[in-house]
């Protein structure tokens, strides 16, 4: 009989893995970054474990999220300021189809790499369930901080100079 | 002059004319400038108070998502059915498909939860579509932050995938 108590028990707890496990995937900080490698949107490969090393700063966004579009300039005009000290910015569109993200990539050309997302990847890091997501992660691989929402984007560039400076 | 005056006028005759050939499909407003702030408040329903309908015998709404795929196949309220951006023609169309059957008195809940509320592009014509389509008992699920803060982080039960 005990075997069928452990196998109900069991049962019960997958379900409630199963209802509740976006919830429980949520905590990505302080752990090795999750690898992964996607074509970008100019063809090229993107494999994060590549960047081991370096500052990166890896984005979720999508075009129709307002405060995303608001984030992209200063996120290109970083690439450019720190880029030779280490930092490297990726981003990751997760938006449902790639021809809005390409249009606007060719248009502004923000100078580092976009590849699309999608509930995997957004799984993988803890549950991209509202944008913007920011993930600081720092030379080690180790992701240093999740940013969630509009952000103060002076701290958040302090936040990035400590991390080039380690 | 005159021939300027007739040229302004037909100029503007056409641009009216292409506006409503391009909402005519569908009949709906013009998407682009309906934020959820016009949603007015009494058409809105609170998490909690969701949450208690959802757990009470009585009958339960359609619950329509009308944001993201990629973020609706990571997690969305158990039961709710994908219904396309309300932002975009494509995303208004599905959830047109989805109501065209229902009858006009029907409990409908939308969501999205992609943006603060008051940046969400896709409530407020999702809201404003099912109005012009004639449904009389729509809310709005009002998500200050967004799903996965509002809601994931807070507990409630998701369901994932398709």
């Amino acid at each position: 009989m005990p075997w069928r108590r452990a196998s109900k028990v069991a049962a019960i707890a997958v379900v409630v893995a199963c209802t509740f496990g976006v919830r429980a995937q949520q905590g990505v900080t302080g752990k090795p970054a999750p690898n992964f490698s996607r074509v970008a949107l100019d063809g090229k490969t993107v494999r994060l474990g590549d960047y081991r090393g370096r500052v990166v700063l890896l984005n979720f966004w999508a075009t129709w999220c307002a405060p995303c579009q608001a984030e992209l300039p200063h996120f290109a005009k970083w690439q450019r300021k720190y880029g030779a000290q280490g930092l490297q910015v990726i981003a990751v569109s997760m938006d449902d189809a790639p021809a809005a993200p390409y249009a606007l990539v060719r248009k502004i050309r923000p100078g580092y790499p976009v590849v699309m997302g999608d509930d995997a990847l957004g799984t993988l890091y803890g549950g991209i369930l509202g944008l913007p997501v920011t993930f600081l992660i720092a030379r080690d691989g180790s992701v240093v901080e999740r940013v969630e929402g509009e952000t103060d984007l002076i701290t958040l560039e302090m936040r990035v100079a400590k991390l080039l400076a380690r | 002059m005159p021939s300027i005056r007739l040229f302004i006028c037909a100029c503007a005759f056409l641009a009216l004319i292409a506006g409503q050939s391009a909402n005519a499909q569908f009949g709906q407003p013009e998407s682009g400038a309906v934020s959820a702030l016009t949603i007015p408040q009494e058409k809105t329903i609170q998490i909690d108070t969701l949450n208690q309908l959802l757990k009470s015998g009585g009958e339960k709404p359609v619950i329509l998502q009308v944001g993201s795929h990629v973020m609706f196949t990571q997690a969305h309220i158990p039961g709710a059915l994908y219904a396309g951006p309300g932002s975009d023609a494509e995303g208004q169309h599905l959830l047109h498909m989805r109501v065209v059957n229902l009858q006009k008195n029907t409990m409908i809940v939308i969501y999205c939860g992609c943006c603060p509320w008051n940046r969400c592009p896709n409530v407020g014509p999702a809201y404003a579509h099912l109005m012009h389509m004639g449904f009389t008992n729509v809310k709005v699920l009002y998500i200050g932050n967004n799903f996965g803060a509002d809601w994931v982080g807070k507990g409630y039960a998701v369901e994932k995938g398709e």
